[in-house]
């Protein structure tokens, strides 16, 4: 196990290399520029623009750039920003709070509905409470984001005015009254996203009891006089997870980068903002920092994913 | 089964209960602002008098250092803090800021040969810190700013300033490199923004970027910084030094940054949350709503200084390779003017402003110039190009030699009337464009339509055949104009010398390829001009050449800056010149 995990380590080193040169090439190559926003103001002319460039580091060819950039990070430097001219690493770790308490926590809860759903809706197969819940899963996948945080936007704060609709960074929890505002601005982003991954996941783990609960083992349970709960519990249940225990693994790195339509929504100061923010910005080092942040969580995972399938799932060996 | 399903019971229950919990702590709405009393509006304000002022902006602030900054969001970030000797009213004429009065020829500040201005500063002036601001500063300022290695985004308009000097503790002399009739081109306008030299000295060169300032700058203004999160938040608290005790209004001040203009006029228009929602700059059918009865909010706008322009394209975009709209290479029909006056009056851009801009956010112009009111041509109206005339225009074209064949589309020698029309990626260009193409289809002329990104479109990458530089269309549409009262820089964009093609990498501002003598002879007449009522004629002579000869098809003029207000803010005046908090010492509720 050991000699496996240094090998996959070992492994993975060429991977994100790899990932890295074509990142980097496709920003490189991309059109965009840092000053986009002085393109069209005869006020700063193209001579102060190419000033600016040239101080940014802009001029220098793609693999100068490059190497320079994976010198640095291998310093564990990941460069300053060119709008905020401050560090890479303070601007993410700024607002990786922000993205772990509102899609951390979604995630979290999407995991902890769909599980029990999907097991309830396969043991009562075609009960109305089946119905309802694939019905209500199969809008929840198919039903883009943005478009559910409109309606929720529209009804909840807009209407009703039950919840803010613009997240306020600043709240520090440190007595109830903060902790009850903290909760209240993050109802519905996390109501957002839980709808999405639980809708997701909840068919997943339907499907795998399905597909399990009419298997030999199960009817050997059964006929040993095992109540129907017991066998979906502590034999059903148990196999159906392993897949799903990958899938919840493979999609961790989502925590930490952020859902980048939701936070712009409802404003929430997270790292998919950050994404989208620095891209429209042609802000090269976070677009960098943040994509290959994410490279290294999806490879991390994979291994993650696959050493806990084979802690689930005995007759999986590695070696 | 039976302890699941009571679990899931009490679930349910929790949840209910929360959703209880949180509607009926939510049950009494705020009340909504009404209509100001009259007897507040007559009090005199307090400093501290007021909570929480909270802006909402779309774009987000990055950096509060304004000489690094990456546009006006960033400036106005910069605004409550940062002061410069004055700035510019909403008339085009400077107000006193940090300087105790404003120079000019009457007061003796402005030499007579129009070669140097002395700014007298305002005494007792002290930084958020404590220390004593004084001449040092302000010479330290301009030093950094023109510093190439520090490489100041607002470095331009310093071009014609020789030096800043202090010549003692409260006297600024700018001297000019030419005489010039414009001699607030440095000290007006948070362009000119005084940086403390304690603060930045050890920062002026290369190493600006590691300024701490650049994100926690000290500053003179009414509010010091508090918090600043980049393309977030920024929070601000009073200043207790500012020079006039009985401002700022506001205990704190928070600027948030929010993904679209909808989000902030929702928030100032609909739920009122907020007290002013940055430059809405939505199409006028989706912000009448936002303004209609019942709304929270007014709009904050005067007619600005940028334009909606139509340009035609004197050379050929239709050659391949490296000939290629280079101003060598005459187009085939756009050098004739009778064919260029046929494309303007067959535009009706009083219907496309009305459906568009619908005043809302921007009015019909048939002149390049708009702003200040004094240099707007009022000859334009009575040319012909001005007026809507598809007869007219179909006749001109007939008159030129420019016939319809068999499939009803225009030709003269074998060439036919065919243009490529590019713009930018935006809803409201597209409209036009589909308005415009009809009109022009309408009158024989085949039209291709091409929206391009607004990033490539304006980026000056040699690379990328979409710029507007390289201009490798007929026609380009797009919106500019121009930050200072005084528009000498945006009409040089018409000169000759501004050509520059392919060998010059496209670095030129004259994207149509114009060239015209007597223009040209204008131009340097007005760079010698020093007197301000002749420098008006000759603006307005220039502008008419510009309309009257179809080189530019002004559409319409935008209006600034199109905020959100809540109604019972006071304070907010549009201004054209400067960014939207260039009063925020003076806001109140």
């Amino acid at each position: 196990m050991a000699r496996y995990l240094v090998r996959r380590l070992l492994i993975s080193i060429p991977t994100l290399l790899g990932i890295s040169v074509i990142i980097f090439g496709v920003l490189a190559l991309a059109p965009g520029d840092p000053l986009s926003q002085f393109a069209n103001n005869p006020e700063v002319p193209e001579e102060v623009r190419q000033r600016v460039r040239d101080s940014l580091g802009l001029s220098e060819p793609m693999p100068v750039r490059y190497v320079k950039w994976l010198g640095q990070l291998l310093q564990g430097d990941m460069g300053f920003s060119f709008a905020t001219r401050s560090s890479v690493t303070e601007l993410i770790f700024q607002r990786l709070p922000n993205t772990l308490a509102v899609v951390g926590v979604a995630y979290f809860i999407g995991v902890a509905v769909a599980i029990p759903l999907g097991v309830f809706t396969a043991a009562k197969r075609y009960s109305i409470f089946d119905h309802l819940a694939t019905t209500v899963a199969f809008v929840g996948f198919s039903v883009p984001s943005f478009f559910t945080g409109l309606i929720f936007i529209i009804i909840f704060a807009v209407q009703l005015r039950w919840f803010p609709f613009i997240y306020d960074s600043t709240i520090v929890v440190r007595d109830l009254g903060s902790l009850f505002q903290q909760v209240k601005q993050s109802v519905m982003p996390i109501a957002v996203l839980t709808f999405f991954y639980a809708a997701t996941l909840m068919r997943y783990v339907r499907a795998e009891m399905l597909e399990h609960l009419p298997q030999d083992y199960a009817r050997t349970a059964r006929s040993k006089g095992l109540r129907e709960s017991a066998v979906v519990r502590r034999h059903v249940l148990r196999n159906s997870l392993i897949p799903v225990i990958t899938l919840v693994a493979l999609g961790l790195p989502n925590v930490f980068t952020g859902a980048v339509i939701t936070e712009s929504i409802f404003s929430v100061p997270g790292i998919g903002q950050l994404l989208i923010l620095s891209i429209v910005n042609a802000d090269t080092p976070v677009v960098m920092a943040v994509t290959f942040s994410f490279a290294v969580l999806v490879v991390f995972f994979n291994l993650v994913a696959d050493v806990l399938y084979a802690a689930a799932d005995p007759r999986i060996r590695y070696s | 089964m039976g302890s699941n399903r009571k679990a899931w019971r009490g679930w349910l229950a929790m949840i209910a209960i929360g959703v209880l919990v949180s509607a009926c702590t939510q049950a009494a709405p705020v009340a909504p602002a009404s209509s100001a009393p009259s007897a507040a509006a007559t009090a005199a304000v307090t400093r501290g008098q007021g909570d929480e002022l909270k802006l909402l902006y779309w774009q987000g602030p990055t950096i509060l250092n304004p000489h690094l900054s990456q546009g006006s969001k960033d400036q106005d970030a910069a605004r409550p803090i940062l002061e410069s000797l004055a700035t510019q009213g909403p008339e085009g004429t400077p107000i006193a800021r940090l300087a105790a009065e404003v120079p000019n020829r009457a007061n003796g500040g402005f030499a007579a040969d129009g070669k140097s201005i002395t700014w007298k500063l305002k005494t007792g002036i002290k930084w958020s810190d404590g220390s004593d601001f004084t001449a040092d500063d302000v010479a330290f300022s301009w030093q950094y700013q023109s510093n190439p290695a520090v490489a100041a985004t607002t470095a331009a308009q310093i071009a014609n300033v020789a030096s800043v000097e202090a010549k003692d503790k409260s006297t600024i002399l700018v001297t000019f490199k030419n005489a010039t009739s414009n001699p607030y081109q440095w000290g007006v306008g948070i362009v000119s923004a005084i940086l403390q030299k304690a603060q930045f000295s050890a920062f002026n060169g290369a190493n600006a970027k590691d300024a701490p300032g650049n994100q926690r700058p000290i500053g003179t203004g009414p509010y010091k910084l508090k918090e600043f999160k980049s393309n977030d938040i920024v929070t601000y608290e009073m200043n207790t030094l500012y020079r006039d005790a009985a401002k700022p209004f506001f205990k704190t001040v928070q600027i948030k940054t929010v993904a679209d203009a909808t989000i902030a006029a929702r928030a100032v228009c609909q739920t009122g949350d907020v007290d002013y929602g940055w430059s809405l700059n939505l199409a006028a059918d989706q912000l009448r709503p936002f303004l209609a009865a019942g709304s929270k909010c007014d709009n904050v706008a005067a007619p600005g200084a940028s334009t909606e322009q139509i340009n035609l394209n004197y050379a050929n975009p239709k050659i391949a390779g490296d000939g290629r709209s280079e101003a060598s290479n005459p187009h085939p029909f756009f050098t004739d003017v009778n064919v260029r006056r046929a494309f303007a009056m067959a535009i009706d851009r009083k219907t496309i402003a009305d459906q568009i801009w619908g005043g809302l956010t921007g009015d019909v112009t048939c002149n390049l110039l708009n702003q200040p009111p004094t240099i707007r041509s009022p000859n334009t109206a009575s040319f012909d190009v001005c007026k809507y005339d598809q007869a007219a225009a179909a006749k001109l074209l007939d008159t030129a030699g420019w016939v319809r064949g068999a499939d009803g589309i225009r030709a003269k020698g074998g060439v036919r009337m065919e243009v490529l029309y590019q713009t930018t990626v935006a809803g409201f260009r597209q409209q036009v464009q589909d308005v415009i193409k009809k009109s022009w289809e309408s009158i024989g002329i085949k039209v291709e339509l091409k929206a391009i990104p607004a990033g490539v479109f304006f980026s000056s990458d040699v690379a990328n055949p979409d710029t507007s530089a390289k201009f490798f269309a007929d026609v380009q549409e797009y919106g500019n104009g121009y930050g200072d009262p005084d528009p000498e820089i945006y009409m040089s964009a018409y000169t000759t010398e501004n050509i520059k093609g392919r060998a010059a990498q496209w670095r030129g501002t004259n994207y149509n390829r114009y060239s015209n003598p007597a223009y040209d002879a204008l131009f340097v007449q007005l760079t010698k001009e020093t007197d301000l009522a002749k420098r008006k004629d000759l603006f307005v002579q220039m502008n008419d050449i510009l309309v009257r000869d179809a080189v530019v098809i002004p559409i319409a003029a935008f209006l600034r800056p199109v905020s959100g207000k809540a109604k019972n803010l006071k304070g907010p005046i549009a201004n054209v010149w400067e960014g939207d908090l260039w009063n925020i010492a003076d806001w109140s509720k």
